[in-house]
């Protein structure tokens, strides 16, 4: 059944991978999002860090007291170019390679 | 295949002494290992103070490219994408390997001249680069402003690469040859042993190594200093982001040379894209890992003049990561200055994931059988005390 059961929606992955991510010895959240994928995508990992946690939990990976979640990387929500681009103040590059 | 029995892990028990202990778990400690592994019986240790990704393995672009101006660097890299041919089969990862090629627009005649005489030097070693003019370069790539483009260079065999399985790719295999990776244990201090070395470890453990590899890319100061080697390569913040994906519209890597800026497709459909940005750092050793909104609106300002349709897209995340970039450019491999047995394998700037495949053979047959290859004379560590060292690239980007 775990087969078909999706932690993270983005990017597919399944509590199936988690728990074979886990038994390769990878226990904490930063190592199951770089091996697995998990938490890339569109929602960034708003959506499914919760359910990554009580998994890592459930299956003894990690102690409450020792979870961490990972680095969050700006931006908090999606942003265009075009409306990066009209951000004031940037300075120029010092040279061209 | 059978997976491997573990990635390694904090827990895991070491050897009292080893043959080779490599510091750093990046793609290029990992490749070395792997590659000793592979062709010896040789006891390799590989200690990472973190976990395997951590540095800049974790954080590059995943850039791969034959398109250099210096012989030697091509000569590597078409070492290098010939092995990543075979490495998903050989490692049995999917690496998400893909030859969309790498497309150079030159718009000052400086860089159109550098294109030609890169072209030229392609063409005699080999490298199936091709010279193309602003129409052509945006038949590859449609939605291109190519309005002041003087001259593209296109190489077919280029591309890119997923960082993270790649690294894992060969963590699997080293241990599955026997290496032991030890994670979450940093190498606080090292001192002679003897012939070989002692590190003095986090955890309070200390292992004895006849052989010590330095693989800790931007930290690469740390171990160095505590065996008083002295080096001028210094940390370098280079920052990324990647945006929502998209099915699949961009085949090459395009970079533009008057900006610095680079961007491509990731397999996965995002954009992913960097630029050249004036250095923070003072000249000293401290890493800087943070990411700024000056890149992102520079990045979004150049971005959207070189292909305006991009300007609509979201970014999703950025982030930024360190590496070491030598006064001359060139990388810093092999024995270290009065420390023989303390071998460098640093200074790889914004390129060391691409020729990490290479370089780790490179160094592997160098350990194991004293083979060295003509590229080690040129990485010397050694000649920045005796005055050999020269600039000859003229291609790096970040
Ligand atoms: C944003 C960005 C984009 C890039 N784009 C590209 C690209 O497109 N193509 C390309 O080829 N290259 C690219 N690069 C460069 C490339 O990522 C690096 O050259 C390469 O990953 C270096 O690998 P490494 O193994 O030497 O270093 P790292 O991956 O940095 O590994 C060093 C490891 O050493 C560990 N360490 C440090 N100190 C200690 C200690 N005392 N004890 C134990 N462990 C320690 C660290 O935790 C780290 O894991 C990019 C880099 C960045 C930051």
């Amino acid at each position: 059944m775990t087969q078909r059961v999706f932690v993270c929606r983005c990017e597919d992955v399944t509590v199936a991978e988690i728990q074979h991510a886990i038994a390769l010895g990878l226990g904490s959240v930063e190592e199951i999002k770089r091996y697995t994928g998990l938490g890339t995508g569109p929602c960034q990992g708003k959506e499914c860090i919760v359910a990554l946690v009580r998994l890592l939990l459930a299956e003894r990976a990690v102690t409450p007291e020792a979870v961490q979640p990972f680095t969050a990387r700006p931006p908090a929500e999606p942003v265009t170019l075009a409306e990066l681009a009209s951000v004031a103040g940037t300075p120029p590059p010092e040279d061209g390679p | 295949m059978k997976p491997p029995v573990t990635l390694g892990r904090a827990d895991e028990p070491l050897p009292e002494a080893c043959d080779v202990a490599i510091v750093g778990g990046g793609v290029m400690g990992l490749s070395t290992a792997y590659a000793v592994a592979e062709s010896s019986k040789l006891r390799v240790v590989v200690l990472e103070r973190s976990y395997l990704v951590s540095g800049a393995s974790g954080r590059n672009g995943g850039g791969v490219r034959m398109q250099w101006g210096d012989e030697g660097n091509v000569r590597v890299m078409m070492e290098s994408i010939e092995i990543c041919r075979g490495l998903a089969q050989e490692l049995g990862i999917n690496l998400w390997f893909r030859q969309g090629g790498y497309l150079f627009l030159a718009r000052s005649e400086a860089g159109e001249q550098r294109l030609r005489r890169n072209a030229e030097l392609h063409h005699r070693v080999g490298a199936p680069t091709r010279l193309l003019g602003p129409e052509e370069a945006r038949e590859l790539v449609p939605e291109l402003d190519v309005h002041d483009v003087r001259l593209a260079a296109f190489n077919p065999k280029d591309g890119v690469v997923f960082p993270w399985p790649f690294v894992w790719g060969y963590a699997g295999q080293a241990i599955r040859r026997g290496v032991v990776v030890r994670t979450h244990t940093a190498v606080e201090a090292a001192e002679a042993d003897g012939a070989g070395l002692r590190l003095r470890l986090s955890t309070g453990e200390s292992l004895r190594a006849n052989l010590v590899v330095n693989a800790t890319g931007a930290w690469c100061h740390g171990l160095n200093h505590s065996l008083g080697v002295r080096l001028p390569n210094r940390p370098h913040r280079h920052e990324i982001l990647s945006t929502e994906p998209l099915k699949p519209f961009l085949d090459p890597l395009v970079v533009d040379l008057a900006s610095g800026l680079y961007f491509s497709q990731s397999t996965r459909g995002e954009i992913v894209a960097g630029i050249t940005m004036p250095d923070h750092g003072d000249g000293g050793t401290d890493v800087d890992q943070s990411s700024s909104l000056g890149f992102l609106a520079h990045l979004g300002r150049t971005l959207a003049a070189v292909m305006p349709r991009l300007g609509r897209l979201k970014v999703l995340r950025q982030w930024a990561g360190a590496y070491d970039v030598s006064p001359d450019g060139d990388a810093i491999v092999g024995p270290s200055p009065g420390v023989p047995a303390l071998l460098q394998l640093c200074g790889f700037t914004g390129h060391g994931f691409m020729m990490a495949p290479a370089v780790g053979r490179m160094l592997a047959r160098f350990i194991v059988r004293g083979e060295r290859h003509p590229m080690l004379e040129r990485w010397d560590p050694t000649r920045f005390v005796d005055g050999r060292s020269r600039a000859r690239e003229d291609m790096i980007i970040g």
